[in-house]
């Protein structure tokens, strides 16, 4: 019963979204208000409905409903509660329900904040979203229906896949969605604007809270999606340079691009077509990424469903949007002339600077993920891109960007001295090629890595210091560096986090430690300054599935640290095996332990590795959100161009 | 699709990357071993390196690797004599020859436009003369300010 009022709903969803799409548009052309009125209680119904919609899926992942058969291809009523939950959309069905739950979601908030908006334009906003609603609402319920019922219910369902069956995996995908689908309340603002004929600051600062949500988001998505790759696939990667890892990570760029150049029509009024083009182009990215993973195009480790005819209906709906919004740009980018006007040598050039490294860093990864099939399409070559290349191609673009980014942040608007910049950035270029020459003469491998990524951490986080400093004026106190507007704060701690970050990275590859042995019971053995000793191996039980635990005591200087339970768990409905490394998490390093084969002498396989300031890269991602969402809750934006009704109201996403 | 996945998994998982069995006892050999194992393809996976991977496909081209190492091919050499046997399917970092430099040089030529473009547009940026940064109202911005006075 609930299944069907859901289904009805979303049917229902979909007629409202077409209304919405066509009324308003029609109203902001022909200057009705009445029709221009239509799209705010049409975004909340809509809303409404799919929201309904959802909940009657997840209602019936919930009470194990074996009728539908999504349910019996994802589920188990042995699976714990909140994997039950999280299989509402831990497949294609339910994620792209979940897809235009978010798109309605942020419709409607465009509905609630978007007081102080032009009419015309927010009419033409909600009319714009309400397209690309309508196109996921129709491959929803035509190409991937999550409410078919199974004529004959069997006993139980087929359990969801157990790589699936994890906290962070259960929160990834909404994050990553809330990211991509962020992009398109961008995308919506850039059209209609096109359509309006019209980009000023008030415009840029209605469009960079959505960017900076959704970049929020994604950066928490990409973080959690790394972090679980990290624990649990059994070798402690956290990056692979797969297609669908690029597919995420592509948009995140571009949305960094686009929230950099937002700046500049807010405070400049330049730069406004390439904003503009830069948000279709990263919603753009959000839809490839969703073909890419949909159409099987490129196989991966996210591939659950995909389906040929799914993904030429997706490259259906990237080729309308992507196209119609492209082809009204070539159309009206003219009418956008710049109005600032800035020598070569200031923040918005530096913002120029930003805008080019990112996007054809972006570029380069894009490239990188479709030239397998170019090559083999083209040139009847079957060859491999892997990590290796991204490894040395993508990699300048970031370490230009950090040597470039403590001066650039620091230069001031409209005209600016290079030397002048430098000079007040000496201490934190001093204090970071010491640290790093330290670290040079301290390491024993001769790799430059390590010493690298530390300066380029040390400079840009000490960057961030001095040039937040240097806000409270010539006699800098911490009282008034208190004071700083919530945006400054938000600017020094993202750049804090991506500075965190580079060097973890180059950290954790420059100086991990491996140590791969055949473990006899008892007797311990040496990795690094740690022992480990492998006491026991039990044969232990879940709740859906059957685990060999092994019982590591780690000891450092005679004094034991901690016992960990590296496990192989074998999930019989399912039927697959997966390896769940036992990790001892500490500030400067983790212990990663993962048990293997028995040999026949009774003795185990065992992997262990060292992994310097592993956390450091998730702490810098953590960083990096914190520090979107400070700068999203700057009073600029809470007081929103020009909203004279709306009273200080929080912008989403906090 | 899903069941080969399946079947994927059960072939891979039960075994996993490089097994104490298979390391070198020299040192310096195994090093260079793995150095190369990362660039190479497990062919039956996803996107991983013989040196991840836990299929038995990989398990052999790690010890193909090491077999001619100890044979004492350079790293070129043993590089070589798997790409002749396997295609260039197994190697995770494209060769630059032919086509592939499109590939190669796709980054760098796209940074040299975009900074030719970018300078473009900062010197017209520096040169339009001072005067016109205020440039006057339009028409509906003086009509919609004219609106919010007279609020």
């Amino acid at each position: 019963m609930v299944t069907e009022l859901g289904h009805f709903a979303l049917i229902l969803a979909f007629m409202v979204a077409i209304v919405q799409m066509v009324v308003p548009m029609v109203g902001a052309h022909k200057r009705w208000s009445g029709w221009m009125a239509v799209a705010e209680p049409a975004a909340n119904a809509q809303f409404f409905l799919t929201a309904f919609a959802f909940g009657a899926l997840v209602w019936a992942f919930v009470t194990s409903d074996f009728s539908l058969r999504l349910v019996v291809l994802n589920s188990h009523s042995a699976k714990p509660m909140l994997y039950k939950i999280s299989g509402a959309w831990g497949n294609h069905e339910g994620s792209m329900l979940l897809w235009v739950l978010i798109v309605t979601l942020f419709g409607a908030m465009a509905a609630w904040f978007g007081g102080g908006l032009p009419p015309s334009l927010k009419a033409r906003v909600l009319a714009v979203q309400s397209a690309i609603a309508v196109a996921f609402f129709a491959f929803i319920l035509f190409t991937s229906n999550p409410f078919l019922r199974v004529a004959v219910p069997p006993f139980d369902g087929q359990d969801l896949n157990p790589l699936l069956q994890d906290p962070g995996l259960a929160f990834h995908p909404p994050f990553l969605y809330l990211g991509y689908v962020g992009l398109s309340m961008a995308f919506s603002f850039a059209v209609a604007a096109l359509i309006e004929g019209r980009v000023d600051a008030a415009w840029a600062r209605w469009v960079r809270p959505w960017t900076l949500a959704a970049w929020v988001f994604l950066t928490i998505g990409i973080a959690l999606g790394s972090w679980w790759a990290y624990y649990e696939l059994g070798w402690g990667g956290f990056w692979f340079w797969d297609p669908v890892e690029n597919a995420s990570f592509m948009p995140w760029l571009l949305a960094a691009a686009l929230l950099h150049s937002a700046i500049v029509v807010e405070k400049r009024e330049a730069l406004k077509s390439w904003t503009i083009l830069l948000a279709i182009i990263a919603f753009g990215f959000s839809l490839v990424g969703t073909f890419i993973v949909r159409s099987g195009l490129l196989t991966s480790v996210h591939a659950f469903a995909n389906d040929p005819e799914r993904g030429v209906f997706i490259l259906f709906i990237l080729a309308i949007f992507v196209g119609g919004a492209l082809t009204l740009f070539a159309a009206r980018a003219q009418a956008m002339e710049a109005k600032g006007v800035f020598g070569m040598v200031s923040r918005e050039s530096a913002l120029v600077v930003n805008n080019i490294l990112l996007a054809v860093s972006c570029f380069v990864v894009f490239f990188g993920t479709l030239w397998p099939i170019v090559a083999e399409m083209g040139f009847d070559r079957k060859l491999s891109v892997g990590a290796p290349f991204f490894n040395s191609a993508f990699t300048p673009f970031m370490v230009a960007l950090g040597i470039i980014l403590p001066l650039g942040s620091m230069l001031p608007w409209k005209r600016g001295r290079l030397g002048r910049v430098a000079w007040s950035l000496r201490y934190a270029f001093v204090l970071a090629l010491a640290l790093a020459l330290l670290v040079w003469a301290m390491q024993t491998e001769r790799s430059a890595l390590g010493p690298v990524g530390l300066f380029l951490g040390a400079w840009i986080t000490f960057g961030a210091v001095i040039d937040l400093w240097s806000r409270t004026g010539r006699k800098g106190s911490l009282r008034r560096m208190m004071r700083l507007p919530r945006a400054d704060w938000g600017k020094a701690v993202a750049h804090t986090g991506l500075g965190v970050t580079m060097f973890a990275i180059a950290g954790l590859m420059a100086w991990e430690v491996e140590d791969i042995r055949v473990a006899r019971m008892g007797e311990p053995f040496e990795v690094g300054d740690f022992t480990l000793t492998l006491e026991d191996v039990q044969r232990v039980q879940g709740p859906n599935y059957y685990s060999t635990m092994g019982f590591v005591k780690l000891e450092r200087n005679g004094r034991q640290i901690a016992t960990l339970n590296p496990e192989k768990r074998d999930y019989p409905v399912a039927r697959m095996p997966t390896t769940e490394a036992a990790i001892d998490y500490r500030i400067l390093r983790d212990v990663y332990v993962v048990i293997g084969d028995r040999q026949n002498d009774g003795s185990w396989t065992m992997r262990t590795y060292i992994k310097p300031f592993a956390n450091w890269i998730w702490a810098g991602s953590i960083l990096m959100a914190l520090g979107g969402a400070l700068s999203l809750s700057d009073r600029r934006f809470r007081v929103a161009a020009g909203a004279r009704k709306t009273p200080a109201k929080g912008v989403p996403a906090e | 699709m899903k069941r080969l996945v399946v079947i994927l998994m059960l072939l891979t998982s039960p075994l996993w990357a490089v097994q104490p069995d298979e390391v070198l006892d020299d040192p310096v050999l195994e090093e260079r071993a793995r150095e190369l194992s990362k660039e190479l393809r497990c062919l039956v996976c996803r996107n991983e390196s013989i040196d991840e991977s836990n299929a038995d496909l990989a398990r052999d081209l790690r010890l193909l690797v090491r077999e001619r190492l100890v044979a004492g091919d350079s790293d070129e050499e043993a590089m070589a004599f798997i790409v002749d046997r396997y295609g260039e399917y197994v190697l995770l970092k494209p060769t630059t020859s032919g086509a592939n430099w499109f590939l190669w040089l796709a980054g760098p030529v796209m940074l040299l436009i975009a900074a030719g473009v970018g300078w473009g547009y900062l010197r017209a940026r520096a040169r339009v003369p001072a005067g016109q940064e205020n440039a006057a109202l339009s028409e509906a911005e003086k009509e919609r300010l004219r609106q919010i006075l007279d609020e």
